[in-house]
């Protein structure tokens, strides 16, 4: 981004949040139904040691369910984007499978595992899983096989293949699923203590607006915002970091 | 297709090939060979019934028109592709029984986009014996400085840490040549390797392959659409015919090495262009198989 650009989005959110607390001031809207974001600040400020703990529960169901997810997805896609026909024949399930909503599945957790913890990191999982393997699944399996010719005059094995040049071309594919996995695990485990949690942010803000406490409903809000965009940035990073080769041409496909 | 039975045989060099069998058996044989691409209505023959034989040591020039299956040719040695029908023999035995060290360019560059030229360079040393056993303690010493001076031969000694899409098509085409080269192959395939360079970095370039074979005397099957690179640089120039391609002129180029840009102004080369370039021109034309009138060499 251009330094005019970077300042141009700077102003675009200091300037959302001014709009939404001059708003409120001038319509005279109560802080029971949009509490103004200086008051949400101010809940934040305030009630941070009691906000730690639920901060700290989210980010580690989230973070377990994603690696986790993540680790099982690569196995499947690897399975999956080994061959072909293994593709062609796998794909239309996956697909089925990705378009079902998944938090559908927590009520069943919920049954099988009871409420609390176990629920929500699985729900990150499940969510996670999937775009995973659709991309690993679709770099390997459409690697070009002049490459894979390269290594064949070689009398390369198979796992020498999968290795210098199978994974190494699926890993921009790999990187741009994990922005969208840690996003969505995040929904996930949120969701997940909503319906069925006894701790953790989600849990938090349904015990607040309960209570008709919104500033502190928002604040969670807010602090979710933060973690997720944290996240995002944390892997966006990374992964410019290692497939910068890819950036030049490379249309990366999304889970 | 009587030359391959008048042809005296080459010794062998030595350290290409150890069995004593190399000696009397060519490097490579093949027989009868035909392919065809795809099934049904967009079913292509690309070769048919087409027999070469390549002796240790010998470097052969493979020429004819476009699509005439010249890449096919060199991707059955490789194997890459099985015949659909006949036989290929290396070492006298059937093709894949022998392992023999390939070097391989590629008519595309095909780099690897991950890799610096330099780690594209080394990737046969990296996979093949015996240089894979070493690789994790030769990486940055030794065959790091093979790439690098392979790559210096070639022009493009500044470029080693570049990624290959920061290099134009013809400075990615001489890396790959580079690649071809590194872990010293037995046997070299090199598909129209000099194809998307400039007249004079290409002659240069045609004294680099010159000098290495003369060196380490690898046996070369060389692709080219320009007949004087394969009267310059060739033992023997094949001409095939129009698709299906079968082997249809097989000549000796027998002038002293190393040869120089003064060969090609002599007389004799100039008149071996002329012919070769009429019986391409007639092969064109007439088609399948056909034996151009002036074949008779
Ligand atoms: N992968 C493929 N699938 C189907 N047909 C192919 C394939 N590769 C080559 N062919 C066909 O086989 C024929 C021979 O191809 P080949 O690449 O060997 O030609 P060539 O002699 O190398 O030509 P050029 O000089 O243009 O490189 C062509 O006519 C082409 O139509
Ligand atoms: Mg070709």
């Amino acid at each position: 981004m251009k330094n005019t650009e970077r300042f141009a989005s700077t102003a675009l959110i200091v300037g959302f949040f001014l709009v939404w607390e001059l708003a409120c001031i001038a319509f005279g809207i109560s802080e029971i139904v949009l509490p103004r974001p200086s008051q949400i600040l101010m809940t934040l400020i305030e009630r941070w040691p009691a906000l730690v703990p639920h901060t700290v529960q989210t980010l580690y169901t989230t973070l377990v369910g994603f690696a986790l997810g993540v680790g099982i997805g690569v196995v499947i896609g690897m399975i999956i984007g080994s061959s072909r026909v293994a593709y062609n024949v796998a794909f239309p399930l996956l697909v089925g499978l990705s378009s079902i909503p998944k938090v559908a599945v927590v009520p069943i957790f919920v049954l099988w595992f009871g409420a609390g913890t176990v629920p929500a990191v699985l729900t990150a999982v499940v969510i996670s899983i999937f775009p995973v393997v659709v991309n690993v699944a679709t770099g390997l399996a459409t690697t070009e096989p002049e490459l894979e010719d390269v290594l064949r005059t070689l009398r390369a094995s198979r796992t020498d293949i999968l290795f210098n040049v199978g994974l190494p071309r699926a890993m921009p594919y790999f990187f741009a699923s994990l922005k969208v996995a840690v996003t969505l695990a995040f929904v996930g485990s949120v969701i997940a203590e909503t319906v069925a949690g006894n701790r953790g942010i989600g849990n938090m803000m349904l015990i607040a607006s309960a209570n008709f406490n919104v500033p502190l409903t928002f604040a969670g809000l807010f602090i979710l915002a933060a973690m997720g965009i944290g996240l995002y940035l944390i892997f966006a990073a990374i992964e410019k970091r290692v497939t910068g080769w890819a950036n030049r041409k490379a249309e990366l496909a999304m889970g | 297709m009587t030359m391959a039975a008048e042809r005296t045989a080459i010794p062998s060099p030595p350290g290409a090939i150890a069995p004593t069998e190399s000696l009397s058996r060519p490097l490579i044989q093949i027989e009868d060979v035909s392919l065809t691409y795809g099934r049904g209505e967009r079913e292509v023959q690309a070769l048919s019934r087409t027999s070469l034989d390549v002796p240790n040591g010998d470097f052969v020039a493979l020429v004819g028109p476009s699509g005439c299956g010249k890449s096919t040719i060199l991707k059955i040695v490789a194997q890459l592709l099985s015949p659909s029908e006949g036989h290929v023999f290396v070492v006298g035995r059937e093709i894949g029984a022998v392992a023999i060290r390939i070097g391989m360019a590629f008519q595309n560059p095909t780099l690897l986009p991950w890799l610096s030229i330099r780690d594209n360079v080394m990737l046969p040393l990296k996979i093949s014996q015996p240089f894979r056993r070493d690789w994790r303690r030769k990486k940055n010493g030794e065959y790091r400085d093979r790439a690098e001076a392979l790559l210096a031969k070639v022009g493009l000694s500044g470029f080693a840490g570049h990624y290959p899409w920061q290099l134009s098509g013809g400075m990615q085409q001489r890396a790959s040549l580079c690649r071809a080269l590194v872990h010293e192959p037995t046997l070299l395939l090199l598909d129209e390797p000099f194809g998307a360079l400039d007249q004079f970095t290409r002659e240069e370039l045609w004294d680099v392959l010159q000098a290495l074979w003369m060196e380490q005397k690898p046996t070369v099957l060389l692709v080219t659409h320009d007949l004087r690179e394969s009267a310059y640089l060739a033992n023997r120039i094949v001409v095939m015919s129009a698709r299906p391609g079968r082997i249809i002129v097989d000549e000796r180029v027998d002038y002293a090495r190393p040869r120089s840009i003064e060969t090609t102004f002599r007389p004799d080369f100039v008149e071996l262009n002329h012919r070769l370039r009429s019986l391409i021109f007639e092969a064109r034309a007439a088609g399948p198989g056909a034996v151009p009138a002036g074949a008779a060499a």
